[in-house]
């Protein structure tokens, strides 16, 4: 059945126990992002190990979220990759997964750099469904990016990093 | 008058019982198809978009191949049979929403350009810079409010907020009750002699829940308010009188009622209508153009700018003819029906919270709910997978959905064509779901975040 390669075990997994889900302070940028057609939101923090280097390492990533299980087993799967690598390493596989969840199928996917997040590729014959699996991953593009400059914000007071 | 070649559907007045209806499915090949895996197609989402009978084609087809030409515009045989059939078709749509007269009709591109259409006729009013004259029923400005509910679609309620940001107007609106109908315990209070609009639905495309249109009506005359009312979801399932209904304006679109996408209507009330400055402009709007400046032509061709929608006023004229065959009381008997099955099946499911009234008192075709656990998105996806087809999200209604502190529901809506065994297909489906995400009796964790 086609479901069953839409919905794997790991994608129903990350949805019943989210990996890297809470708010977490400090950060250096947080963003909102909505799917305007089901109402889907995440809030999403990126904390870099140095916010003056573009190069830096991903030191966390937090979010809040609201959504399907294919938006929040996407983000949780994201947090596993992104965390703990560099900037453009992290750029790199959000790129590869983004190929991969709009390939319409074509595009399997490289267990090696996507890990779990192979398990999406049967999200790319949803096509209704691909906004759900980046729902999480273009917040942290937006985070991230915009964190890259930006001052540390600790004390929970979500304004001036807020955009 | 070549419009008398249309052909009729055939005599199907009276028609009321389940059987025939099932019969008119023959009408609709597209419910012949599969869906995914070979599961028979269950179209649960005419509420989103309704299907065409062949007949809808056929009238189209006939025009395009035999009768097609410039409306309005040239004086050849062609142009001549052309206008016939597109104000054949005006007054076909006059006559089923109880117009007086079809100058009461324009033709729009949708329902949401037609409530565009009056929204900016109040700010075009003004006469860009000059106050507008304060005898002009449109004149709008600071100190005066447009009224909206808490309950409409984004069509009748995002052109509003941008008007009142254009004049300086303050948009006010009469909220929600918990009972999934407008609480109107303090309407005198939201309606007073400030409101110059009031603009409202007569069903709610996702509570179901049909409006006291008498009462509002009788709430803005009192402090000589115009009515404006969205008939999208009210016009393709009952029979719907708007010259009885007393309403100054009202909307709705093609392609909810059997008919083409590409064409919506504008009803009003026709002194209202002549006293109205147009929308868009350009050619076929106009009585005299000079270099300088413009006079323009009548209702309804004032707000018809350019080339109109012939080929689709034509289909749905068709469509019209079709539903008036049908009958539209036997309709919308049929589709409550249906509609109260839908409503004692699922709620009688654990973890299923409907979310519109649940009886059939002053109540439509659109059951929308919530699975507790399962996010509307993944209800929806299961459901495709048995060829269930419905729609999933905020159905273009947010602050309703927030009203009722949900992000999406899960919407099922019926038409003409649809079955008792399409709402079995319907629950069947929505088991499967919490089957599928909640297992035996477990609750996902993720289904609400924090
Ligand atoms: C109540 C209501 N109003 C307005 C609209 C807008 O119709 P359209 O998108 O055809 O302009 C719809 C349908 O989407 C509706 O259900």
């Amino acid at each position: 059945m086609k479901l069953d390669q839409l919905y794997q075990e790991i994608i129903l997994d990350h949805y019943r126990a989210p990996h890297h889900r809470g708010l977490r302070e400090p950060f250096q940028a947080q963003v909102h992002h909505v799917n305007p057609v089901c109402g889907d939101e995440v809030t999403l923090r990126v904390r870099l190990a140095d916010a003056s280097d573009a190069g830096s390492v991903v030191r966390d990533v937090s979010y809040d979220s609201l959504g399907c299980s294919i938006s929040q087993a996407a983000t949780s799967v994201m947090t596993d990759l992104v965390i703990g690598r560099t900037l453009p390493e992290a750029f790199a596989v959000l790129d590869e997964f983004t190929e991969m969840v709009t390939s319409r199928g074509t595009i399997e996917g490289d267990e090696e750099a996507l890990g779990d997040g192979v398990a999406f590729a049967g999200v790319a014959k949803y096509p209704a469904r691909v906004k759900c699996a980046l729902l999480g991953w273009m917040a942290f593009k937006d985070a991230a990016s915009s964190a890259v400059g930006g001052t540390e914000v600790v004390g929970s007071n979500d304004e001036g990093a807020q955009r | 008058m070549t419009n008398s070649q249309h052909q009729r559907t055939g005599d199907r007045a009276g028609v009321v019982d389940a059987v025939e209806f099932a019969r008119l499915r023959e009408d609709f090949p597209i419910l012949d198809r599969t869906i995914r895996d070979g599961k028979p197609l269950v179209y649960l989402d005419s509420g989103a978009t309704s299907q065409r009978p062949v007949c809808v084609l056929d009238a189209e087809q006939e025009f395009v191949t035999g009768h097609y030409g410039a409306v309005s515009r040239s004086s050849h045989q062609l142009a001549e049979e052309a206008t016939d059939f597109y104000e054949g078709a005006r007054s076909k749509i006059a006559g089923f929403v109880g117009a007086g007269r079809p100058e009461q009709i324009a033709f729009t591109k949708n329902a949401t350009e037609a409530l565009n259409l009056v929204a900016y006729a109040f700010s075009n009013s003004a006469g860009y810079g000059a106050p507008a004259d304060p005898s002009s029923p449109f004149a709008l400005g600071p100190g005066d409010e447009v009224v909206v509910t808490e309950m409409e679609h984004h069509a009748n309620l995002v052109p509003w907020q941008e008007l009142c940001r254009r004049t300086g107007a303050t948009l006010r609106w009469i909220p929600l009750g918990d009972d999934y109908r407008l609480d109107l315990s303090t309407l005198d209070e939201i309606v007073t002699r400030s409101t110059k609009v009031l603009a409202f639905t007569h069903q709610s495309n996702v509570l179901g829940t049909v409006n006291p249109v008498d009462l509002l009506v009788a709430a803005a005359r009192r402090v000589g308010a115009l009515v404006v009312l969205d008939a999208c979801q009210s016009v393709p399932h009952q029979g719907v009188d708007l010259a009885a209904l007393d309403v100054d304006f009202a909307a709705f679109s093609g392609h909810k009622m059997l008919g083409p996408t590409g064409i919506g209507v504008l009803y009003g009330r026709y002194e209202l209508l002549a006293q109205m400055p147009p929308f868009l402009t350009g050619g076929s709007m106009i009585e005299q153009v000079f270099m300088d400046h413009t006079t323009y032509a009548a209702p309804p061709q004032r707000f018809e700018a350019g080339t109109p929608v012939v080929t689709q006023a034509v289909a749905l004229g068709a469509a019209v003819d079709y539903l008036t065959d049908v009958g539209m009381p036997a309709i919308a008997r049929h589709e409550a029906e249906l509609t109260g099955l839908a409503l004692q099946e699922l709620g009688r499911l654990p973890g299923v919270r409907l979310i519109g009234p649940a009886d059939l008192t002053d109540r439509g075709g659109a059951v929308s709910f919530d699975v507790e656990g399962v996010h509307a998105h993944d209800v929806g996806q299961i459901l495709d997978d048995a060829g269930v087809e419905v729609r999933v999200g905020h159905h273009c209604a947010w602050p309703l959905h927030r009203r009722y502190g949900l992000a999406a529901t899960v919407r099922a809506s019926f038409a003409l064509y649809n079955t008792a065994d399409e709402v079995g297909a319907l629950v069947d489906a929505v088991k499967d779901s919490q089957r599928f995400f909640l297992g035996a009796g477990t609750t996902a964790a993720g289904g609400r975040a924090s």
